[in-house]
């Protein structure tokens, strides 16, 4: 396991190696994408309450999702970055910051899409929206602050840093929101209690979520190949590598 | 003497000897809270609603004005890296930093906070609590905005940066700080709140100094 561990560390190794698991997750991706967006836009039944429009949850609340798993993970490897000094953990927390700040973007705009003919308003201050807009701005304050400092080795250790504390953070941030709604009373706002739902639509959610999983490892995997290149662009590997590539396109 | 009273002694007397810098967050809160009456209608019921969260917004930016001088000066001249350095326990020596710069630059936001209350129709028990509150909250947000700006010294200089990377940290003691006063004006119980805002410091005295260690090792390193 260790010998593993040890290679996992090694620039060269992983440069070789990522394609091969990428495309592994790009195949992953693929059949469980297509599955889930069958399943859910065309086998699955219109909801008895919001007709057609639900089926907005199979991009929303995949996104969702992975905005805070994406979130955890670089908490995770920004800890074994500083801890261990893995190579490979600071780049993932470098990588993987912008990728999740997109699934935070996209869960807010599904929600305002899918809340304006639900609700009648594009934006309530709700605890979960709340506390995921928050969870936006701390995504782009790590990627202000790692494209902010120069050296890029000391940047990973300040964003995997700035990573934990808001991973500490994040659940006092979501509980506060929450208790400040509740402490408020304002306007009412509509909690649908989750019906247990039919199996039909639950499958293809599921599937989806998985497939958003994948499709995170292909993106972040390409994103870290390119952010340990242009890291090491003055060592060894990387001129083989390019030389390599430059004497097969002759 | 222990590490963190001797710091202590240090920042309060460089504090002292650099009197009117010193009273600039002071002066600065004075006069958010002086203009933001007059973005408002001057009814009192208005004013009586919204004495919270002005109050909140301008303890925030000032303090967030006052953050930079936390570290910066003393990374330029070197003096973190000795103090790093040191045998002393760092935990000792940024905690006495920390307190010190809070009551330097929070403290007196608290005592001056009646006043404005007062100026915007909030009294008695209300005005005590937001009074408590903001004398609770205000420690978290050195201590949490202590971190933050450590990891902003690789930068020249932090500015607009730490507002991002900030406020989205302080939103539990918004939250809970501008609730305690809300509900004290409204008669409801204050206590749960208050509790919560005093867990919030623990944690923060506890896993803070922490954190800024790390962070300044990464400031002086890079």
């Amino acid at each position: 396991m260790w010998v593993w561990f040890h290679r996992l560390g090694s620039s060269p190794y992983f440069y070789a190696r990522a394609p091969i698991w990428g495309r592994w997750f790009a195949v992953v991706a693929a059949l469980l994408g297509a599955y889930g967006l069958v399943g859910g836009l065309y086998l699955a039944p219109p909801d008895y309450q919001q007709g057609e429009g639900f089926r907005i949850i199979y991009v929303h609340v995949p996104s969702a999702w992975m905005s805070m798993f994406v979130y955890t993970s670089m908490a995770v490897a920004g800890a074994v970055a500083l801890i261990w000094r893995l190579k490979i953990a600071e780049v993932y927390v470098a990588a993987a910051a912008p990728i999740g700040a997109s699934f935070t973007a996209l869960a807010l705009l599904t929600g305002m899409l899918w809340g304006k003919p639900m609700w009648g308003v594009w934006w309530v201050w709700d605890a979960r929206l709340t506390s995921e807009l928050i969870l936006l701005f701390l995504y782009l304050g790590i990627i202000a602050l790692y494209s902010a400092i120069e050296d890029k080795r000391s940047a990973a250790r300040a964003a995997s840093v700035l990573a934990l504390v808001g991973v500490v953070n994040i659940p006092i941030i979501h509980y506060s929101v929450e208790w400040w709604h509740t402490l408020h009373q304002g306007p009412t706002v509509t909690k649908f209690d989750k019906p247990s739902m039919d199996s039909r639509m639950l499958w293809p959610l599921l599937s989806m979520a998985l497939a958003f999983m994948a499709y995170h490892g292909v993106v972040v995997l390409a994103r870290m190949r390119v952010e340990l290149m242009s890291r090491e662009r003055y060592s060894r590997w990387v001129r083989e590598v390019l030389e390599g590539a430059a004497g097969e396109g002759k | 003497m222990s590490g963190f009273a001797l710091m202590l002694r240090r920042d309060l007397r460089l504090a002292i000897r650099s009197r009117s810098e010193a009273a600039m967050p002071l002066l600065f809160f004075a006069v958010l809270l002086a203009i933001f009456p007059l973005a408002l209608d001057p009814e009192p019921a208005l004013q009586r609603a919204l004495a919270p969260a002005g109050l909140w917004i301008a303890a925030l930016v000032s303090h967030l004005l006052s953050l930079e001088r936390l570290w910066r000066d003393d990374l330029e001249d070197g003096f973190i890296e000795q103090m790093l350095l040191s045998p002393l326990s760092p935990v000792g020596l940024i905690l006495g930093k920390v307190t010190a710069h809070w009551l330097v630059s929070g403290l007196p936001l608290v005592l001056i906070a009646p006043l404005f209350l007062n100026a915007m129709h909030v009294e008695g028990q209300a005005s005590a609590m937001g009074s408590l509150a903001l004398l609770l909250g205000t420690p978290v947000l050195s201590l949490v905005g202590g971190i933050i700006v450590a990891l902003t010294l690789a930068l020249p200089r932090g500015g607009m940066m730490l507002g991002l990377l900030a406020l989205p940290m302080y939103v539990p003691v918004l939250v809970f700080g501008a609730g305690i006063m809300q509900a004290a004006m409204l008669g409801l119980p204050v206590a749960g709140q208050l509790y919560l805002l005093c867990a919030l410091l623990v944690l923060a005295l506890t896993l803070a100094p922490l954190a800024m260690q790390v962070a300044l090792r990464l400031g002086v390193d890079s």
